[in-house]
């Protein structure tokens, strides 16, 4: 299991890196597919095999077909480089900085500290081992509304998208 | 009950995905790549979520399942104004949005 997670971590990684260095924007999408399919492997193995399911399903799915959509739609030339100025290296070198300090208390923090929470944290519900109810529980029950208003959300979203994208209404 | 097993691994992976995420929304130029990025972000914070499901409960599952709903109403109504933009501009380059620019 170690060694499977260990596979899926360094292909996220390196496809999300080739996916912010390629050019061309359909590569970079095919690259943020394969990230998106890594993630799904790591989701499987932390014991969440329905989310991985919806990953797949939703993201590289229907999320990934719409950029790719859009992309060949628009018919985008391959500009010779569409790096940002000196500003946003800077702000980039900040961002590694930060990362590195946080991994270093991750790192700090592990092994002992979580050790301790996890020993605190009250007991979970047995896993009713049905996979969809472990969601669906939750999600019908102490977050109905929240569920209820991602509808609203939908609709607004729909509307916005056509409202948008439509030559003359 | 004992630390579940990978989850430094996990915090440590949602980190970086998300710093690259960051790093491409700071550094690139192409709206749809920045878009992809902003996706890229969202997948990480999802594994942070799921890693500490397995400590807390699926109610961290739950929150996956808003995130995704999200992520996916933003790409629609995202890609949408990409196309207004580019209808309006001829180009997607973040450069030539400068309409507001004092």
């Amino acid at each position: 299991m170690e060694t499977l997670f260990y596979l899926f971590a360094t292909g996220a990684v390196i496809s999300a890196a080739m996916c912010i260095l390629r050019r061309n924007p359909i590569s970079a999408a095919m690259w943020l597919v394969a990230t998106m399919f890594s993630l799904a492997g790591i989701f499987l193995l932390l014991q969440a095999p329905f989310i991985a399911a919806i990953q797949v399903l939703v993201y590289a799915g229907a999320v990934m077909v719409l950029f790719l959509f859009v992309i060949m739609l628009l018919n985008l030339d391959v500009p010779s480089s569409d790096l940002r100025g000196p500003m946003s290296v800077a702000g980039a070198i900040a961002v590694v900085g930060l990362l590195g300090v946080e991994l270093g208390a991750l790192w700090a923090y592990t092994p002992e500290r979580l050790a301790a929470e996890a020993a605190q944290a009250a007991t979970l519900p047995a896993a009713s081992g049905n996979v969809v109810l472990d969601v669906a529980g939750p999600l019908f029950g102490a977050y109905l509304i929240p569920f209820e208003v991602t509808s609203v959300l939908l609709l607004a979203a729909i509307v916005g998208a056509v409202v948008l994208a439509k030559r003359r209404i | 009950m004992e630390t579940p097993a990978l989850l430094g691994p996990s915090l440590a992976l949602s980190g970086i995905l998300f710093s690259i995420g960051v790093l491409g929304v700071l550094l690139r130029r192409n709206a749809i790549i920045l878009f992809m990025c902003i996706e890229l972000m969202l997948n990480a914070v999802n594994l942070a979520f799921i890693a500490f499901a397995r400590l807390h409960g699926s109610s961290g599952h739950v929150i996956v399942f808003f995130v995704m709903t999200v992520a996916a109403a933003e790409a629609a109504v995202g890609l949408a104004i990409m196309l207004a933009l580019f209808r309006h501009n001829q180009s997607l380059d973040l450069q030539d949005i400068n309409l507001l620019h004092g």
